[in-house]
């Protein structure tokens, strides 16, 4: 597994050390010179009080067409189930818009990703299916991402479309996941303020063969 | 006391002008400041009030990019770090070569605290071996002080801060007296796993220790023990201890903690020193260099007022240097002057040498073991509870590398948040769809994640020099650093890397690949951890060290060093501990050379 793996796994964990990769954010590569701050970033010093929603700090730039495309998107990765909504549905195209629009390296080189990708789509589903990508059939819709799922080899004429698709699946996970609906669908049940903490259950800690019977 | 101005700055007449704001300027000024002296602290950032400035429970959603890493945030939105980053707008630094891996990247908060505001809360005891460790092995230096030295100072700044931990008795992994340590926190399931399976590989772990209030300071007991004899100081602490609640089991310490659970200077050092009357505090003021007159006696510092631009001066009996190992570095090689030309405290040519981080790598898996737990609470203190303390001190000799490192790891249903995947995707197939959903309920907590923090030994060629050209937008010239991880690190880096492969497939989980045996692959850039230390090195004689061992310079006895810059070698321990005990003895000894008239 590569460094930067490693670095996601760790921020999966959330309780992990705290680590950051400058490389990975885009910072100084040669510590020449330092890269000049963003020209319409949130700034080293934004208020953190504040919520904040996508817009807030710089314009969204998807077109209407892109961002329908995105939601119908969004909407094939989480669909509406029983207990949980949409993507779409708790705001993720929005997200996926500010993401795309920011100024940060990281987003600019998905933009590109993101952008072309979303062309590819609803071209595609032209092709495939007589109508844009929003307007096709549930099935067609997931046909469509069927066939991009697999790792497409390299130079395939799927390569493309293929990582575009990873990309837009890990920001719509992520724009889903941390949003209080999907961090309840997902499991996590902290951020309450508590008079002591338990540790795990103690029939969890036997099922699994373990012990914390050690004093301390 | 107050916050103050340039002009009220320059009327004032004070004892002392620390520099920086904090874990060493906070620890020296407090110490200070209780016992009567006056002092001025002169920081280079903004006010920073954590009571009012820390999103304590935002989710993440209410932050721009789902609060993921930025060049204006590296940690994330709402990581506590305010104007800081490996790289600060309008303040450069540069790298003399072209090449990666012979670069330093520099962290720096511009910020009331400074970096304390976002710490991880290690607060680790440097052993005995590691005030020694030249006599153990032959490479780099032996401090002038042993760890007997130290003890008492880790003891007091332990009671003053608030750490918890326990005593396990293991090599060179000093114990606290009775009294020093609050209890651990339970270990989280992951924690408990990675525990049972290290065992089968000869690897300890125990309570990690964090400077987070696990229960109330006791306030009737510590105070006497941390200023006897003076009542006032005693009563000032114990009242301020009150107002300091114990951890609510919720959010990152990263953020910094509204309720003053977690050591922060701003939350722990700042507040008793203020209470004293004693101490003001100049903030967005960016000290350029050291005056001396032409007795070699330091009269005080210049500044550049960030607001106006314009350059100003304070004066004070004594300058403490407290503002992070290489800006130390910085100050001290910009105060030229006919006496010293080559900058302040530099006769020995040492100012600069012999910059340390910490070598750091990381490695990751996915446990089977710890997939579809039933949900259950794991935030915990807001970080690590368990850590493995560094175990083969008996194997030095076939190791192939001098020295060890520690093993923190992270596992358990943290918030979630940023662009972390939470799938596998296994078969390199992008899942979706209602599979990817139950996918992702089940990997979420599995993962463990590993970061080897081990010790890098001083060597020639990692320094950092003043920029012949470069100037920052004030004019001041800035560091050029040169860095080179010797054989030793790489070694280690790559035995870090198998440990954790091992561990990994001890807990049950499989490595996709094993890792690279070329640390070189691995090895996180100098600076990456954060922990840089070294660059005024102290030692027993003025010609191989820029301090003694009270850390006071050789060349200007009222100028002394708060931070990191005087560690003669860097254990694989988190530096902020030993820089507070350091701290505290040599705020001891500014007040002892004042009582005797020779400052």
């Amino acid at each position: 597994m590569d460094r930067r793996l490693a670095i996601k796994w760790m921020l999966a964990a959330g309780a992990g050390a705290m680590l950051a990769d400058p490389f990975a954010l885009g910072a100084p590569g040669d510590g020449q010179a330092p890269v000049p701050p963003p020209a319409r970033g949130y700034g080293t010093d934004p208020d953190l009080m504040k919520p904040y929603k996508p817009g807030d700090y710089w314009p969204l730039t998807l077109s209407e067409g892109e961002r329908r495309t995105a939601a119908a998107l969004c909407d094939v990765i989480v669909p509406a189930e029983a207990q949980a909504p949409s993507a779409s549905s708790v705001g993720v195209p929005d997200f996926i818009d500010e993401w795309v629009s920011a100024p940060y390296p990281n987003c600019v080189k998905d933009r590109t990703t993101i952008l072309d990708g979303l062309a590819w789509i609803e071209a595609e589903s032209g092709k495939r299916f007589g109508k844009g990508f929003a307007d096709a059939a549930a099935a067609e819709r997931v046909s469509l991402c069927e066939a991009v799922a697999p790792e497409a080899p390299e130079g395939s004429a799927l390569e493309a479309p293929s990582k575009f698709f990873r990309r837009f699946r890990n920001l719509t996970t992520a724009g889903y996941f941390t949003t209080p609906v999907g961090m309840r669908d997902l499991g996590y049940i902290g951020n309450v303020p508590m008079a002591t903490f338990d540790g795990p259950p103690a029939d969890l800690v036997a099922k699994l063969g373990l012990t914390d019977e050690v004093k301390w | 006391m107050a916050f103050v101005t340039p002009s009220s700055a320059a009327e004032k007449n004070y004892d002392v002008i620390v520099v920086g704001s904090g874990a060493g300027g906070g620890q020296a000024a407090y110490t200070l400041t209780m016992d009567g002296a006056r002092v001025l602290m002169i920081e280079a950032g903004r006010n920073y009030d954590p009571r009012t400035e820390t999103p304590m429970f935002q989710t993440t959603d209410m932050a721009p990019l789902r609060a993921s890493g930025t060049p204006d945030k590296p940690f994330g939105f709402f990581d506590a770090t305010i104007d800081g980053g490996w790289s600060v707008p309008g303040e450069p630094y540069t790298n003399a070569s072209t090449d990666k891996s012979r670069q330093f990247f520099w962290w720096r908060a511009r910020m009331l605290g400074g970096r304390t505001n976002h710490w991880a809360r290690h607060a680790l005891r440097n052993g005995p071996y590691d005030f020694k460790p030249r006599s153990r092995d032959g490479l780099g230096f032996d401090w002038p002080i042993s760890y007997d030295d130290v003890e008492p100072y880790y003891d007091k700044v332990e009671m003053l801060i608030g750490v918890y931990g326990m005593n396990n008795g293991l090599e060179n992994t000093p114990d606290s007296p009775e009294g020093c340590l609050l209890p651990p926190p339970k270990a989280r399931i992951g924690e408990l796993l990675a525990r049972q399976r290290g065992r089968t590989l000869g690897i300890p772990v125990i309570p990690i220790r964090r400077a987070v209030l696990t229960r109330p300071l006791d306030h009737s007991t510590i105070p006497a023990k941390l200023h006897p004899g003076n009542a006032r100081a005693q009563r000032i602490i114990a009242e301020d201890m009150q107002n300091r609640a114990a951890c609510f089991w919720a959010t990152s310490c990263g953020r910094g903690c509204s309720i003053r659970a977690n050591y922060q200077s701003t939350t722990v050092h700042l507040p008793p020193a203020m209470a004293t009357g004693n101490l003001d505090i100049l903030v967005n003021a960016m000290v350029r260099s050291i005056k001396v007159n032409a007795a070699g006696k330091a009269t005080g510092v210049v500044y550049v007022d960030k607001a106006s631009g314009a350059e100003n001066h304070a004066s004070a009996r004594a300058v403490v240097l407290g503002a992070s190992a290489c800006e130390t570095v910085r100050v001290l090689l910009n105060s030229k002057s006919g006496l010293f030309p080559n900058g302040l405290g530099n006769s020995s040519g040492l100012v600069g040498q012999y910059i340390m981080d910490t070598v750091g790598a990381n490695w990751g898996g996915q446990i089977p073991l710890l997939e579809n737990l039933p949900p259950h609470n794991e935030d915990g203190a807001g970080g690590l509870h368990v850590y493995a303390p560094w175990w083969l001190y008996k194997d030095a000799a076939k190791l192939g590398f001098a020295r060890g490192y520690h093993v923190e790891f992270g596992s358990g249903k943290g918030m979630p948040g940023g662009y972390a995947p939470f799938t596998p995707d296994s078969d390199g197939r992008t899942s979706f769809g209602v599979p990817m959903k139950e996918e992702a309920r089940r990997y979420y907590g599995s993962h463990i994640g590993f970061s080897g923090r081990g010790e890098m030994i001083p060597n020639k060629d990692s320094f950092c020099e003043l920029d012949p050209k470069v100037v920052d937008k004030w004019g001041i010239p800035v560091l050029r650093f040169t860095w080179k991880w010797s054989e030793h690190e790489i070694r280690q880096v790559a035995h870090m890397q198998r440990t954790f492969a091992d561990w990994i497939e001890a807990m049950g989980g499989t490595n996709k690949t094993r890792p690279d045996p070329d640390g070189r692959k691995a090895i996180a850039g100098g600076g990456f951890v954060i922990h840089e230390v070294g660059g005024a090195i102290m030692g027993a004689d003025a010609a191989t060290s820029v301090t003694n061992s009270w850390a006071q310079t050789w060349d200007v006895k009222n100028v002394f060093v708060a931070d990191g810059a005087v560690f003669a070698s860097n254990a694989d321990k988190n530096p902020t501990l030993t820089i507070m005990a350091l701290a505290w003895r040599t705020a001891d000894r500014v007040l002892d050379e004042m009582r005797r008239g020779n400052i």
